[in-house]
């Protein structure tokens, strides 16, 4: 039932909206049912912890410790970027970018996009996590184009078309993998359901499985933003809307890369050897190292974070590519912490820019002497993504950092000068923003800075104290994973 | 060893596709293209009824249907009225000239035949033949989207590698669940309809569709 209403509210969430999204309210109903997928999300959690993995509606929805924990995730951060979005696209309005009929794209296609997010979570069938991660780039790719100019077209017809190609990929892997279960299986709906392959895997033809997380990882790993197929991510970042480039960072990311971790777990079955850890160890490295060096040359500070992204989904990627007990429960924590952060920047750095009327790092200055709220915040969430203890990151990066040395030295020195040089990088750019001479000016609303703070809270506690409960989830998850 | 007639047809079929991948990379007008693609659409529903007809799988035909409506008719009809409304006359400009693709295109259907032998040698299905051809007509279509520099056909690009793997799919494994499909079928028609309001916005910023305009976001 839990399930049925954490899909059920986004979806006519964003059907009512579709027709009420310009209304002077439309921001508070948009804020009210990611209020409602919160609470149901919650719910859905609860039932998890006390009674263990269910599957419902025909074996078509599965939900187990590993996604619950995402789905809830994906329900408190758009929550809170409803939150953020409300003052923010007010005062967006205010400034003359947008118009109603915008207005009631952005808010019916947000709705739509957690919905489609969710989906992918939630669904057992290898097939509809496709249509879902489809449907979640074409949701998003008119929130990229919203402001109509030269730059937002251009970066929204970039990440139309390289997620498309990337997923048409994941499609073929899709089909390889149906072909290998369609003998165990027999044919039909229930050869795609990712309960039934599991509890074949080590039957599947290993030659096509292998053939097949290929095409999956680079098809997922295009919408993860895995480097050499990222170039859409920065592009759709900095061109979109603040809100969108929150959800796009701390959420999309994420699920994409939940699909690779659950195609993995089959692969890893079938193949009975590493190949599917290493090939994401080799791509996960490749990002952090590229995309720190790329950090150094930014000069507008939603690309900077944008590639900061990059660089932490490398990071992951790399992690759960490690595997083990250490390596698995330290890429969940990591994959937590990142969002959490990640979109709390970015709800600092879009009033930031709005403030001084300009995302060219050069002219914002000073934000602590303007407002000390959004000064702190972009401050404290630098420090925050950059590993600074106590904050959580530093604890997974730790993890992290302690596991490669064990299990793969080799990789330890590129992963501790990326990390160096993502600090030189991002703290050389913030510092001089947040302290000195001001050049910015007051906003004509108040903005919303709660959702910044509470998930810094949030970060600053999973980096002092993990809660005990938490702990045994992450365990559970990565039992499952492996 | 007589061959059935069903499966000479799916042959034929498959051939077809393949031939009409290639008249697609050497077009140079658009609404050729787009017939095109239409054409294309069309023999692929053919060739999955035919495999309906000769295994007895009835939610083929409901795709083979499916097909018919979605690519032969409604999509097309799409494009056509995109281009009659942002009144597009222009031909194709390619990036590389047109025999030098096509070269590039043997190169790549020989590729795919021997990326798809150890595959097809295991499938059960008696189209297993045809699989080597629908990877080819999907690295053909992926190499015409690198090719073109307008948006349109690109686009067109796009679609037909989309049907590509539906034909790889009914050849492999006598096509995905319904279910599926229905997704699949879903995302490719609200595709293109974005893709046909992007167009008007990239016109009215730009007026023009070329793609080079679409070249400023680059790391410097």
């Amino acid at each position: 039932m839990e399930i049925a209403w954490v899909l059920g509210a986004p979806l006519l969430g964003g059907l009512l909206l579709a027709f009420w999204g310009a209304r002077r309210w439309a921001a508070e109903l948009n804020a009210w049912v990611s209020c409602f997928t919160l609470l149901a999300a919650a719910a859905l959690t609860v039932r998890i912890i006390e009674h263990g993995p269910m599957l419902r509606f025909g074996q078509q929805f599965f939900v187990d410790s590993f996604n619950v924990f995402l789905v809830a995730l994906t329900a408190f951060v758009g929550f809170t970027t409803s939150l953020f979005s409300r003052p923010y696209m007010r005062i967006e309005q205010e400034h003359g970018k947008l118009t109603p009929n915008m207005l009631r794209l952005y808010h019916s296609m947000f709705q739509l996009f957690i919905f489609t997010m969710l989906l992918a979570l939630l669904t057992n069938n290898m097939g509809i996590l496709w249509v879902a991660m489809e449907a979640a780039t074409l949701t998003t790719v008119l929130l990229v184009s919203l402001y109509r100019t030269p730059s937002s077209l251009e970066a929204a017809w970039k990440y139309f078309i390289l997620c498309g190609v990337g997923i048409a990929q994941a499609l073929f892997g899709t089909i390889l993998l149906y072909f290998a279960a369609e003998k165990l299986l027999g044919a039909g709906g229930q050869a795609l359901l990712w309960t039934h392959l599991d509890a074949v895997r080590t039957q599947l033809e290993p030659t096509v499985l292998s053939l097949a997380f290929v095409f999956l990882l680079v098809g997922y790993g295009t919408k993860v933003g895995l480097v050499p197929l990222h170039s859409w991510l920065p592009d759709a970042h900095a061109e979109g809307p603040t809100p969108v480039s929150a959800v796009l960072s701390g959420l999309l990311l994420n699920v994409a890369l939940y699909a690779v971790i659950r195609c993995k777990i089959l692969v890893d079955g079938a193949l009975q050897s590493h190949l599917a850890g290493d090939l994401m160890m080799a791509f996960g490295l490749l990002s952090v190292v590229v995309a720190t060096f790329f950090l150094a040359r930014q000069k507008d500070i939603k690309r900077l974070f944008a590639y900061s992204s990059i660089e932490h989904m490398g990071l992951t990627t790399f992690a759960f590519g490690m595997g083990g007990p250490v390596g698995t429960f330290a890429a969940l924590l990591h994959m937590t912490v990142h969002s959490l952060t990640k979109s709390a920047i970015f709800f600092t750095v879009g009033h930031a820019a709005q403030k001084a009327g300009t995302q060219s790092m050069d002219r914002i200055r000073g934000l602590i002497r303007q407002s000390p709220a959004i000064g702190w915040g972009l401050m404290l969430g630098t420090l925050a993504i950059l590993g600074m203890p106590p904050f959580g990151v530093f604890t997974s990066e730790f993890l992290i950092l302690t596991t490669a040395m064990h299990h793969q030295p080799w990789a330890t020195p590129f992963l501790l000068l990326s990390l160096a040089v993502a600090f030189a990088g991002i703290f050389g750019k913030v510092q001089p923003m947040v302290f000195g001479e001001t050049t910015v000016q007051p906003l004509p609303h108040r903005p919303a800075l709660v959702p910044v703070f509470v998930h810094l809270a949030a970060v600053l506690t999973l980096g002092l104290l993990i809660p005990p409960y938490l702990v045994s989830w992450y365990h559970s998850a990565a039992a499952l994973i492996g | 060893m007589a061959v059935p007639l069903s499966s000479q047809l799916i042959n034929l079929f498959a051939a077809l596709l393949l031939l009409i991948a290639f008249a697609m990379l050497s077009q140079r007008r658009v609404l050729s293209l787009i017939n095109l693609y239409a054409l294309q659409g069309l023999v692929l529903a053919l060739s999955t009824a035919t495999v309906a007809y000769s295994t007895h799988q009835e939610h083929l035909y409901y795709s083979a249907a499916l097909t018919l409506f979605l690519k032969v008719l409604l999509l097309p009809w799409i494009l056509h009225r995109l281009i009659r409304r942002l009144n597009i006359k222009w031909d194709v400009e390619t990036l590389l000239n047109i025999p030098t693709t096509m070269l590039l295109g043997i190169a790549l259907v020989i590729m795919a035949f021997n990326v798809a032998l150890p595959i097809s040698q295991m499938a059960g299905t008696f189209t297993r033949a045809t699989l080597g051809i629908a990877t080819a007509s999907v690295l053909l279509s992926f190499l015409m989207m690198i090719t073109r520099r307008k948006a349109v056909p690109q686009v067109i690009g796009f679609l037909s590698m989309e049907n590509g793997l539906f034909f790889a799919a009914t050849s492999a494994t006598y096509g995905m669940p319904m279910v599926v499909e229905l997704g699949i079928a879903l995302d490719v028609l609200v595709g293109t309809v974005i893709l046909g309001i992007f167009f008007f916005q990239i016109r009215e910023a730009f007026d023009s569709l070329e793609l080079r305009h679409l070249e400023r976001l680059r790391e410097d």
